[in-house]
């Protein structure tokens, strides 16, 4: 008979230090969004357009190009396809942020720089050292679920930051909802939103949520949480990894700096 | 369709030719079963009807192409219930009507929605409208039976999906499910796009089969335009592959302690998980393994050198944790008789994959049709015959051990050389026409592929998913039983809902 307690206690603490330490998010070699340099780019190539499958880069012959990131699906085609590396690979995940404009980089938009604007008064004080999550899927690939349930594991062990899961909308804080929503899932969305008391939050994680992603659209689908529900937090990302999930739950109670779609990631 | 042998018919003389073919058996032979049937348009106005069915062993696959006689068919569930689904969804997205079909209310999409044509027939886009309506479920009359809804948002963070519940004490009359809440219209989504494109939907399918889910596309892609990827891609795909049934089957097993209420056991499940995870990460850039699969190959070559290394280190913290887990009598006894489904309601539902292979069905795609170098390599297919959520775990046990020697013979015989190709090996599909399938972690996966007649962009692309077939199943081993197994025997089965709904 296995004694599950003391296996327990030996195993010690599995735990990473990270954030509150630099090192140990444990998404080494873990690529995240392309960057873009469009004063890179040749005048006339659109390469990396055409092979967009989610519609995320626009522009190109002579207008500026512009990459959404609230659209982008981390899918890495535009990277293999640029001939002057004006798009490049990188292992930095995209950070939350309060405006889904803030997603938009290159040609001229916002969000391209790494200016640290000073951290949020938007969620109310009481409510920062401790978050109550309703998580509702939308319709994703279960992708996001994964990540979500992996917040959980004694690795990221989301609870010690305050942060935990409910299953009632009556007690929850923030409503993080998954996926394109599909026509079928807008209105158990909205009754859980309804649901929820005030103050409350709303955060569309990953690129479903966040612009449509691949599926968007179509028969069946809407094209993310724009215009169906306020967002506070958007966070694309296909799927955000758990760590940027941390990342983008303290960004929202103002425990980290908002930094724009893609800062370089220090550590 | 490669690799198929296809046979035009008149839609008459369907049902006798099936029983020709398929002769009801005393015993039935798992490899001999109408897998799947789908539709497509087959020029501007018409219709096709395709039925893909095993013919046994050591013969080939077949295709029936079947038009439809003024947009009706005669049904083949009565006799091959495993196909009622699959009416019902051509019923719901092509408007197909199929003439004596014991139950052909909706599915895919749910009572309430209204559109102006069916939306595979339609133009692509046109959005359906949705009200909500109660589902179609018979009626029951008696003060004691209690109806309890839950979902489709329900508790913890799980995919959605409704389940109706009618039971008197603990002990449950009648379920029901209502799934394809989360239908995204995934197979529309590839009509008109190029195969890279494709990969990459079919990578977001089902987000922890992404694995699976490209390697049949890609291989589907291949069969029609002729394409023989490099010997090291196929070693490099049996790598990949293998990686995401061990992810998958490590989560379930932690579900299932914690279903068990085993959290200790719950929480190291869910750590070996996330080291695969991290693992699969440092080896692709993506922990769910995304990005790498291209038709022709892989999109780049990938440096395994710490892989085994690391395989190594995991695998005794894995079969410890396994042991005790099997030594744990709490779990037993949850487990032991729970959600029991006999072999013959397995073959007639279509059940696959672990759940087929505890219910004494014999078959796993990676032996009876080999595909990429898995043909070369020694591995056991495990089968029991209790068909309870215990021997749907030791299947589930048997592959993790298995998983980890295909993981290390693969590495261990990785030839160097290309991982793409663009020249065909032999000239396309004269239809422009594929079909991929797979071994997933949940079972037998299916893609099958139209490709315009330039050999550009897909026209039609048709996905079997193995949740699909399993939720089919799923049912039969909930009535009669009651409501403390209920979850247990939701996670002995190990489901997707984005898969089944896609």
């Amino acid at each position: 008979m296995t004694n599950w307690a003391w296996f327990g206690l030996s195993q010690g603490r599995l735990t990473t230090g990270w954030p509150e330490e630099t090192v140990g998010h444990g998404q080494e070699g873990v690529l995240g969004m392309p960057r873009l340099h469009p004063e890179r780019c040749a005048p006339t190539c659109r390469d990396c357009i055409s092979a967009c499958p989610s519609g995320a880069i626009t522009g190109g012959l002579g207008e500026s190009v512009t990459l959404d990131y609230g659209r982008c699906v981390v899918c890495q085609r535009c990277t293999e396809v640029c001939p002057t590396g004006a798009i490049e690979k990188t292992t930095d995940w995209a950070f939350g942020v309060r405006t889904r404009e803030a997603l938009l980089a290159g040609g001229g938009g916002m969000g391209s720089g790494n200016a640290e604007s000073p951290p949020s008064t938007h969620v109310p004080r009481g409510f920062r050292r401790s978050l109550h999550i309703r998580h509702v899927d939308a319709g994703s690939c279960n992708g996001c679920e994964s990540e979500l349930e992996a917040l959980l594991n004694p690795f990221y062990n989301l609870h010690r930051l305050g942060i935990f899961f409910t299953a009632s909308p009556r007690s929850a804080d923030l409503l993080l909802v998954t996926g394109p929503v599909t026509v079928a899932m807008k209105e158990p969305l909205l009754e859980t939103y309804r649901a929820m008391p005030e103050p409350r939050f709303v955060m569309a994680m990953g690129t479903c949520a966040t612009g449509g992603g691949i599926a968007g659209g179509g028969y069946s689908c809407h094209q993310g949480l724009e215009g169906i529900l306020p967002v506070d937090l958007w966070l694309p990302g296909c799927p955000p990894n758990p760590a940027a999930l941390m990342e983008a739950l303290l960004v929202l109670l103002g425990r980290r700096p908002e930094r724009g779609a893609l800062p370089e990631r220090a550590g | 369709m490669r690799p198929c042998t296809s046979r035009v018919i008149r839609a008459e003389a369907l049902l006798k030719l099936l029983d020709e073919l398929l002769p009801a058996a005393v015993r039935p032979d798992p490899h001999q079963r109408l897998r799947m049937a789908y539709a497509r348009k087959a020029g501007e106005t018409d219709l096709e009807v395709l039925y893909y069915l095993s013919l046994g062993k050591g013969r080939p696959d077949l295709l029936l192409r079947v038009a439809p006689e003024q947009n009706a068919l005669p049904s083949v569930a009565n006799r091959f219930p495993a196909l009622s689904w699959y009416e019902r969804e051509m019923h719901d997205l092509f408007g197909i009507e199929f003439t004596g079909h014991p139950e052909l209310h909706p599915l895919i999409l749910h009572e309430g929605v209204t559109t102006s044509r069916p939306p595979l027939l339609g133009q692509a886009g046109a959005p359906i409208h949705y009200r909500t309506s109660p589902p179609t479920v018979p009626t029951m009359h008696a003060t004691e039976i209690q109806r309890l809804p839950f979902g489709p948002v329900r508790a913890d963070v799980v995919e959605s999906a409704q389940f109706l519940f009618y039971y008197i004490g603990e002990g449950i009359l009648h379920f029901h499910q209502r799934l394809f809440y989360k239908h995204r219209g995934m197979e529309q989504r590839f009509e008109g796009v190029s195969p890279m494109a494709g990969v990459i939907l079919a990578e977001r399918v089902s987000g922890t089969d992404s694995v699976g889910h490209a390697l049949a596309f890609c291989q589907a892609c291949e069969l029609a335009l002729g394409l023989l990827p490099p010997p090291r891609a196929l070693g490099f795909r049996i790598i990949l592959a293998e990686l995401e049934r061990l992810t998958n089957h490590l989560h379930y097993f932690s579900e299932l302690a914690r279903m068990t209420t085993l959290r200790v056991a719950a929480a190291q499940g869910a750590w070996l998980e996330e080291q695969v995870r991290q693992i699969n990460g440092a080896l692709t850039g993506s922990r769910f393994l995304r990005g790498i699969l291209s038709v022709g190959g892989l999109r780049r070559d990938l440096e395994p050198s710490g892989l085994a290394g690391r395989l190594t280190d995991l695998e005794t913290g894995i079969s410890d944790f396994l042991d005790k887990l099997a030594d744990t009598r709490s779990y037993l006894d949850r487990l032991i008789g729970t959600g029991r489904l006999s072999t013959d309601v397995a073959m007639d539902q279509g059940a696959t994959g672990p759940v087929e292979r505890a219910s004494g069905l014999d078959r796993d795609l990676r032996r009876d049709r080999p595909y990429g170098s898995y043909g070369m390599l020694e591995f056991k297919v495990p089968r029991e015959s209790e068909g309870d959520a215990l021997a749907r775990a030791q299947i589930r046990r048997a592959e993790v051990t298995e998983s980890l020697a295909l993981v290390r013979e693969s590495l261990a015989h990785l030839e160097s050389g290309p991982v793409i190709t663009d020249q065909p090996e032999e000239g396309p599909d004269p239809g422009g026409e594929g079909l991929g399938a797979v071994e997933g972690s949940r079972g037998g996966l299916y893609y099958a592929v139209h490709f315009d007649p330039d050999r550009q962009c897909l026209l039609r692309v048709k996905i079997k998913e193995p949740s699909f077939s399993n939720w089919r199943v799923f049912p039969f081993t909930v009535k009669d039983t009651n409501l403390m197994d209920y979850a247990i025997n939701e996670a002995s089965f190990g489901l997707s809902i984005a898969g089944a709904d896609r």
